[in-house]
């Protein structure tokens, strides 16, 4: 199958000299078009690092990362880069403008995009987010956790991407809502055959969303597994072994 | 069970707005022993705001009415702040959501445990120092020495929420009312943050409030758990049993969740009933 995503041997550091935090060392992983691909590990073991070098967010970065194979350079990104690759953040409360309705929240994305009709675009993007036109002229304070991580999801979507890069993109919501949001991308998935990079402490949410997926560790991808092994907690290396068992419960010690 | 560490009857919360009178909690009853409590329910369902009413901690217009809020046999409800004061923090306890906006960002690490101890125990500098570095090693923090003498925005969400729960226990409080003290960290770190919360209801015998939205976890951790909805707990269960709870709302909850060990399409969506608003019976 072809390929939408290939990191190889890729460093990102912050800072310089005796004050340089190498935050991804060595990573290497591909993703197939129209696959899921999942990232889990601790904090600051340099999973969402990994999404922000691809988009250009983060520090110094060396190495390779090629999309839809274009290699990418430096923190510039083309145009046709953000046709194809777009992010959801994890804090739908904090990627919103606070004071710009959705729908200049939409349009400008959609501006930006070069894309035409983008009066009936608006419509269509709230439709396929499951949010009515009644929300078209609302501003974020008077959107629920739920409806404001849609409007972010419309947002990604406005450019028409082959990639969406999810960073945690549930972990900020209730239970009920959560199972709302994983529902709508995954029947997004399946309409627009969108590939997917999902960063996630939540193995169970790994498990539920993604084909395939990398445990880190310190920067460094320790494990790859297909969600099968993942399910069944067979990892090889102890540390993912030891997260997966982590995760499953908590144990009371015997008293 | 010997007498309880904290009774509520009748617990109440109300708002003035423009459009009427908003009951954030609408009679809510319990009691906590020397025992792991949960409390289970989705934004806005009161949980937190009832954690915030034990404490004293709702400001006006907000009123907060009770039959009954006795900590010990003796009522809290609405003392005055001088004598709230005495108690918050000393005897009960709360850890916040959210680090970023619990822990001051102009005072390092250290400098806010120290004052915290110090503040209730009386203690001087040195003996604070070392109380902190000791509560800091406690919550697995690896480097005491550096993070206490970090600011907040240099240490990660997770090491914030772990700095705070230090904090909060650096006094030794008799009710420590944990506010999604967990959900910003990692598994194996919220384990060893459990671990020492459950030390202290076995070892201290402190009675634990947890406020959480994550069920399967409640299940294995408490000992008992009420469940909240709009203002109300309208289901209480052993934890052992959640898995065969009863109302809908719970039923619906634990439906949502996408589980390891059974793979399903699309996840339930949680369907609400109006009527899970209409008054519970009290029980």
């Amino acid at each position: 199958m072809a390929q939408m995503l290939k990191v190889d041997a890729l460093n990102v550091w912050f800072g310089e000299a005796h004050e340089r935090v190498d935050a991804v060392k060595s990573a290497s992983f591909t993703v197939a078009k129209g696959e899921s691909f999942g990232l889990v590990g601790e904090s600051g073991s340099g999973k969402s690092t990994i999404l922000r070098a691809i988009t250009g967010l983060a520090g110094s970065w060396s190495g390779r990362i090629e999309v839809a194979g274009e290699a990418v350079h430096g923190r510039h990104r083309s145009r046709a880069f953000h046709k194809t690759v777009q992010m959801v953040f994890q804090d739908p409360y904090a990627s919103l403008h606070p004071r710009h309705s959705v729908d200049r929240v939409l349009s400008e994305t959609l501006h930006l995009q070069g894309m035409d009709q983008i009066d009936a675009r608006i419509t269509r993007l709230l439709d396929s987010v499951g949010l009515g036109k009644g929300f078209r002229f609302r501003y974020p304070h008077q959107l629920s956790g739920g409806q404001r991580q849609r409007v972010a999801i419309a947002r990604a979507l406005a450019a028409e991407p082959q990639l969406l890069l999810l960073d945690e993109p549930t972990s900020a919501l209730d239970v009920s809502v959560q199972a709302e949001i994983l529902n709508l991308l995954s029947d997004l998935r399946k309409e627009r055959g969108l590939t997917f990079v999902m960063v996630s402490h939540d193995l169970a949410v790994v498990a539920h969303m993604c084909d395939r997926l990398a445990v880190m560790r310190g920067g460094e991808v320790v494990e790859e597994m297909p969600q099968a092994s993942l399910r069944a907690g067979a990892a090889t290396s102890d540390y993912a072994r030891n997260l997966l068992a982590a995760s499953e419960s908590y144990r009371r010690e015997p008293v | 069970m010997s007498a309880p560490l904290l009774s509520v009857r009748n617990l109440r919360v109300s708002f003035p707005t423009r459009s009427g009178t908003f009951e954030a909690v609408r009679g809510v009853s319990f009691d906590l022993g020397r025992e792991r409590l949960g409390v289970v329910g989705e934004s806005g369902s009161g949980k937190s705001m009832t954690g915030r009413a034990i404490l004293g901690l709702v400001r006006p217009p907000g009123k907060v009415s009770a039959d009954r809020l006795d900590l010990n046999g003796e009522t809290i409800l609405n003392l005055p702040e001088r004598r709230m004061r005495a108690l918050r923090g000393a005897r009960i306890s709360m850890v916040m959501q959210d680090p970023k906006f619990s822990l001051n960002p102009v005072m390092t690490v250290g400098q806010q445990i120290m004052e915290a101890y110090r503040l209730h125990s009386g203690q001087g500098g040195k003996a604070a120092r070392e109380k902190a570095l000791e509560m800091l090693s406690a919550v697995q923090i690896r480097d005491p020495e550096r993070v206490f003498d970090a600011y907040p925005h240099e240490v990660s969400g997770g090491m914030g929420q772990r700095i705070m729960i230090a904090m909060m226990l650096a006094p030794d409080p008799e009710i420590l009312i944990a506010d999604e003290p967990t959900s910003a960290l990692d598994v194996s770190v919220r384990n060893e943050v459990l671990r020492i919360m459950d030390k202290l209801v076995t070892e201290r015998g402190m009675g634990l409030i947890f406020v959480s939205h994550d069920l399967n976890l409640v299940a294995q951790f408490c000992d008992r758990v009420l469940i909240m909805y709009a203002g109300q707990v309208v289901e209480e269960i052993a934890a052992k049993d959640l898995h065969q709870a009863r109302h809908p709302y719970t039923q619906g909850l634990l439906e949502s969740l996408p589980r390891l060990d059974h793979p399903v399409e699309r996840l339930a969506v949680l369907q609400r009933q109006d009527s899970w608003r209409n008054d519970v019976k009290g029980a």
